[in-house]
């Protein structure tokens, strides 16, 4: 499945300024893992040591936060789209 | 020097009656953290300053409050005028209590995913709110607040307390006789996260104004990528033009993660239910004690955790709980 992820400002950095990637997957799982491999050094800033989301991260497939839907087994279609949202900053 | 103190005390107090509830804000108290202490030397004292208690339930209502009645001095916010800003939040909430308070209309800009809570209570006060791509963070909603008012540039007040040394005047004018007063002059270190630097700046300024061997220290997410809500990392950021770094002694990285767990101790242990940039503050607190002999440490705790409760701040609660569960 092709889907799209949108990248939040703060890990552009992981991919050469890009707002947006296209990856592989049938899950999320597999998405970031594919995303992992396309941008060296993301996965690390979405999943802990154990492969868990990071407790603060939060990731919406076409708007629908995976937490309350099958978390990174939440399955994916072609055209889906995968968001990083970050936390709120400053101020 | 006694008698200084003695006036500033009585400078911070709150009144009984008031004509307004933008009188209310400030003179917030200190709760000394006697249980969560970690191997904390005896002769070093660590207090915490409960902004959540101001009106609006943050320190921010500090420099909404004074950053309007600035405008309304000098002519800037008049009648006809929308007050308008962009915020992470709680200067939302501020703002949206001083616009009402006062009979204007607020707009605020803000992250689409701020909380649930902070929407509903800015609305509650009657602000309209304006909503930034989610992905582009804060300084998305930066600029586009700078957008919306070149388009209609007659329309707006804009309090614009990233950059208006105002924001920083409150706490040099508030914060800091009240931290000042209340520790009887004997505050060695102060402990503020860097939101828009408004608090570390000004009141850090107050402090070393009258003892310039206090020590201020900025608490900053430990990445730019982060989940301490509200707490900035500078390096990654729209510098605020209030902020002034070469102003800090001293500057403390802290991960999420840590203050996160902080905040569930700190309900557990102290009875404080705060926000995440209350955790980040209370770890560097606890940081700086455990180099020291004897000091007192004052941090700013910059709400309470009632507004966070929707976030991912409260979403690793189960997990931690548990883990504590089976460590016991």
């Amino acid at each position: 499945m092709a889907v799209r992820v949108r990248i939040p400002t703060p890990l552009r950095r992981f991919t050469g300024g890009s707002e947006e990637v296209s990856v592989e997957g049938s899950n999320v799982a597999q998405a970031i893992e594919d995303l992992e491999k396309k941008c060296p050094g993301i996965k690390e800033r979405l999943c802990d040591e154990a492969g868990k989301v990071r407790r603060f991260v939060n990731l919406f497939v076409n708007n629908d936060d995976i937490r309350f839907l099958n978390s990174l087994e939440t399955a994916l279609k072609d055209g889906d789209e995968v968001a990083i949202v970050p936390a709120i900053a400053g101020g | 020097m006694a008698a200084r103190v003695a006036q500033d005390a009585a400078l911070t107090q709150r009144p009984r009656k008031a004509e307004s509830i933008l009188d209310l804000v400030g003179n917030t108290p200190l709760i000394e953290i006697k249980r969560l202490r970690d191997n904390v030397p005896p002769r070093v004292r660590i207090f915490a300053k409960l902004e959540g208690l101001n009106p609006g339930g943050s320190v921010k209502d500090r420099p909404a409050v004074w950053m309007v009645r600035d405008g309304l001095q000098n002519g800037k916010l008049c009648a006809g005028k929308t007050i308008l800003d962009s915020t992470s939040g709680n200067t939302g909430i501020a703002l949206a209590m001083a616009g009402a308070a006062l009979g204007y209309p607020v707009e605020l800009v803000m992250p689409a995913n701020v909380s649930i809570e902070r929407k509903r209570i800015v609305n509650a006060y009657g602000a309209k709110t304006i909503f930034s791509d989610p992905l582009e963070g804060s300084d998305g909603a930066i600029l586009l607040c700078r957008k919306i008012i070149a388009e209609s540039p007659g329309k707006y007040f804009k309090p614009d307390q990233y950059f208006n040394e105002v924001n920083p005047r409150a706490h040099f004018e508030s914060t800091g006789p009240e931290i000042w007063g209340d520790t009887g002059g004997q505050i060695t270190h102060f402990v503020a996260g860097i939101g828009t630097g408004g608090t570390i700046m000004g009141t850090g300024r107050y402090l070393k104004s009258r003892n310039s061997s206090v020590q201020v220290v900025a608490i900053e997410p430990d990445d730019a990528w982060h989940g301490l809500e509200g707490l900035k990392h500078m390096e990654s950021s729209i510098v605020p033009g209030i902020y002034h770094e070469n102003e800090l002694d001293r500057k403390l990285s802290i991960g999420t993660d840590v203050a996160y767990e902080m905040v569930y101790r700190l309900a557990a242990e102290e009875g404080l239910v705060v926000g995440q940039s209350s955790g980040a503050a209370m770890v560097g607190a606890l940081r700086i004690a455990r180099e020291l002999d004897a000091g007192i440490i004052v941090a700013i705790f910059c709400d309470f955790g009632d507004r966070y409760l929707s976030t991912n701040l409260w979403a690793g609660w189960q997990d931690w709980r548990e883990r504590q569960q089976s460590h016991h």
